[in-house]
């Protein structure tokens, strides 16, 4: 009797670390930290009650309440609403197949959107933007999110065919969003009246998706045996990171259009994209490089040997490894342009951060309350850098960049 | 029968379609011509919008008249003088926020790294949350933030905020307390700055021998003595009193005396110190953890003391890993001093932007702006990888 007792003893698994022993361990192991802690805990202590209490109580949310849709699509026609809705929800359809697809991550952002627009349609309080057009259109977006869940898990949808639908949407959105001259359905839209969230994402996302091609050829030019190409890249790499974001978005704005003929007329918007395009590119480049370097050359001689041209080896054998070993780095590049976009205010855009400076001027009992609109502008740049770094951290971990390089 | 060629006469034939070394000199002729000819296209523009709108392509304005204001400059500067005067006033803003933000931002951020590596978890909480709220915002709303609430709604003169030092905060700046030389201070300079350049040149040629010979020369604490008494001796040579501490008072409306920091280089000055230190810190703090451990395990096991072991063991094997990274996060803090523009501190680019809406002068004006950046940009990671290279493992 007695031995099985001793056995049942040592096999007993180690006890959990009990809460005592937790504090013990991480905040009084020794007599520095334990003072630390001291002088710490009430200090952390009171700031954490005075920031919950202005949130709730001293803060005036007002000028970000009284314009929601001002901070969402800036001073885009409100009869010409629809549009924004129509591209917004193509979209989240593209985002419910892949998530049908692939799930993974796509599967928590789309948890993630469906939430927020729920939220949104059943929030009980009175407020003229969230009419019941706006209630019924945000609960259709969540039906839409399941829908294109469900046409996902079909076998017979391939991935091929969602990854053509996300080629696709860009072009309509933006299609839907600049209209057609002279059309009735869709007339025409001056970018003027785009601004807030809407330009911040289109001039990230545009600027991610058309920066990431041009600094893979810059990259490429920069290692090319051609001393004209090499040199030109080069030139192209070095003199674009060498100066702040703002010239180049000055150079574009202002001095673009005295070298190009007389008459012609880039869109602002566009220019500022350009902007943001080149300057990515350039540090996007860079870590393209880096990624190069690190492709072993054997690599490249066995392709030889089994007869790939130089094409088929930069593409399929050297460009993969070269992009998987610096995916941290070019993500954190596009976080970097995400928050770089800002920038375009000082060019007179109306991004989120133009909206926010413009309902402050709007209204003098606003000035008093500009750090309530700069603290919900920070919060939403904050929650989407987070979100693309999380991403960066699972993308890493899936790709097992961390353990097989 | 053409099938029996020999092989080498084969090789010969190859069509000039197919042969590399043509074709690469095919393909550097059509990239030249392609860029040379946008070049020209753009340049033959430019021309014909010069001549439509009558704009200067020379540098000639620079010993022109600026005719704007700078507000306070940091060297004499009135509009009569010349715009070369201006823009040399600009670049003088821009050294003065990059050099003291990159001095604070290495400080603060090595701190935070280290917070953020202790094993108190309250400490590395608070470090992780100024880590991620940093980095995770654009600067342009952090700075506005810091210009336009922090510091805008500060109180007015009279009722300023009194802060041990002292320190005055209101809305036309920052007081500091601060110590000025006096009069009788000069030879407390000079005895100093020699004292300096002889404990470098101890410290270097004591430590050579030292790694020549092995025996222990002192190098560190003759080199420390030598400032000291250097020190000393220009404290007595001066009478006594190098320093006097200036302390801002109010006089008037105002404050005289002390060193004010206006609020734009306060606002440009924290901004991009809290900032940068965010991204600092991740670089510290990587760098910390590349050392492998048993590195210091077995400098322990030999004998070292603590300080050996920090100095000799772990820090030459961060600095390999910090010292890159830091280069480009110094030049992403001095390229992102540009954004006083959005704040009204004058730098560079603020001056720049004044001449630019003068009439015809935009560019020859941006040429200079974009230069200027690019010769710090160039000259500082010059410099920087100048050391980096000796740091750097020697491989064969």
């Amino acid at each position: 009797m007695s031995s099985a007792q001793v056995t049942e003893e040592v096999i007993r698994p180690p006890q959990p670390p009990g809460p005592v022993k937790w504090v013990q361990d991480n905040l009084f192991n020794n007599w520095f930290n334990s003072l630390l802690t001291v002088i710490l805990l009430p200090v952390v202590f009171f700031a954490l009650v005075n920031v919950i209490l202005w949130v709730f109580t001293t803060a005036d949310w007002r000028p970000v309440t009284k314009f929601p849709m001002l901070f969402a699509v800036g001073q885009y026609p409100r009869e010409e609403l629809w549009r924004v809705g129509v591209g917004l929800s193509s979209i989240i359809l593209m985002l419910g197949a892949s998530w049908g697809k692939w799930g993974g991550l796509l599967r928590s952002i789309s948890i993630a959107t469906g939430i927020f627009f729920a939220f949104f349609t059943v929030l009980p309080v009175q407020h003229p933007a969230l009419d019941l057009s706006m209630r019924l259109y945000l609960g259709l977006n969540v039906l839409l999110l399941l829908f294109g869940n469900w046409i996902g898990q079909k076998k017979t949808v391939k991935g091929s065919y969602i990854v053509i639908g996300w080629a696709i949407v860009p072009f309509m959105f933006v299609f839907l969003l600049t209209g057609l001259e002279g059309s009735e359905f869709i007339p025409s839209v001056a970018t003027t009246f785009w601004g807030g969230l809407l330009v911040t994402f289109l001039l990230s996302a545009g600027g991610i998706i058309l920066s990431f091609p041009i600094g893979l050829l810059l990259a490429l030019g920069r290692r090319s045996t051609l001393p004209v190409v090499k040199v030109f890249s080069t030139i192209m790499i070095e003199g674009i990171r060498g100066v702040p974001l703002i010239t180049i978005l000055f150079m574009f704005s202002i001095i673009l259009a005295l070298f190009l003929p007389a008459d012609s007329r880039i869109d602002r918007l566009v220019r500022a994209l350009m902007a943001v395009t080149f300057f990515s590119a350039a540090y996007t480049a860079e870590n393209v490089r880096g990624g190069l370097a690190a492709v072993p050359n054997g690599q490249i001689e066995a392709a030889k040997a089994v007869g790939m041209n130089g094409f088929q080896t930069m593409l399929f054998i050297v460009l993969p490894q070269a992009i998987r070993a610096v995916l941290p780095a070019i993500v954190g590049q596009f976080i970097a342009l995400f928050k770089d976009t800002t920038l375009v205010v000082i060019v007179g855009i109306n991004d989120l951060l133009g909206i926010g400076r413009s309902v402050i001027n709007s209204d003098p009992e606003f000035v008093q309350l500009q750090m309530e609109v700069y603290i919900f502008i920070a919060v939403i740049y904050w929650i989407f850098s987070y979100l693309m770094s999380l991403a960066s951290n699972r993308l890493e971990a899936a790709m097992g960049i961390r353990t097989r390089l | 029968m053409a099938s029996t060629k020999p092989i080498g006469q084969q090789s010969s034939a190859i069509p000039f379609y197919r042969d590399e070394r043509i074709l690469k000199i095919i393909a550097q002729v059509v990239s030249t011509l392609i860029i040379v000819g946008f070049l020209i296209w753009a340049v033959l523009n430019f021309l014909q919008a010069a001549e439509a709108r009558n704009m200067t392509l020379t540098f000639g304005f620079l010993k022109e008249a600026a005719g704007f204001p700078i507000s306070n400059p940091p060297i004499e500067y009135d509009p009569s003088m010349t715009f070369g005067r201006a823009f040399f006033v600009g670049l003088v803003n821009t050294l003065l926020v990059s050099v003291t933000g990159i001095i604070a931002a290495t400080i603060l951020g090595t701190f935070v790294a280290l917070a953020r590596l202790s094993s108190n978890w309250l400490l590395s909480r608070i470090a992780i949350v100024f880590i991620e709220f940093n980095r995770n915002i654009p600067l342009l709303v952090l700075l506005f933030i810091l210009y336009f609430v922090v510091l805008g709604q500060l109180p007015q003169v009279n009722d300023s905020i009194v802060l041990p030092g002292p320190i005055y905060l209101n809305r036309r700046g920052i007081y500091l307390t601060w110590p000025r030389l006096t009069e009788s201070g000069t030879p407390f300079v000079i005895l100093l700055g020699i004292g300096i350049v002889l404990a470098i040149i101890a410290f270097i040629t004591l430590r050579r021998r030292r790694e020549i010979s092995g025996q222990n020369t002192y190098y560190t604490q003759i080199s420390l003595g030598i400032l000291i008494v250097s020190g000393i001796l220009g404290f007595i040579f001066s009478g006594g009193n190098p320093f006097q501490l200036s302390v801002p008072e109010l006089q008037g409306f105002n404050f005289q005396g002390g060193l004010r920091l206006t609020p734009e280089f306060a606002g440009m000055f924290i901004g991009l110190t809290i900032y940068t230190a965010a991204f600092i810190a991740e670089v510290v703090r990587a760098g910390i953890q590349a050392v492998d451990r048993g590195q210091i395990e077995a400098a322990r096991a030999v004998g070292l003391s603590t300080m050996q072991v920090l100095s000799l063991v772990v820090m030459p094997q961060a600095l390999r890993v910090i010292i890159p990274p830091m280069i480009s996060q110094y030049l992403n803090l001095t390229k992102n001093s540009s954004l006083a523009l959005a704040i009204g501190f004058q730098d560079v680019f603020s001056v720049g932007k004044i001449a630019i809406n003068q009439a015809g002068r935009a560019v020859p004006v941006f040429a200079l702006v974009m230069l200027t950046y690019l010769s710090l940009s160039l000259l500082t990671s010059f410099v920087l990888n100048l050391y980096n290279r000796r740091i750097q493992f020697v491989t064969r």
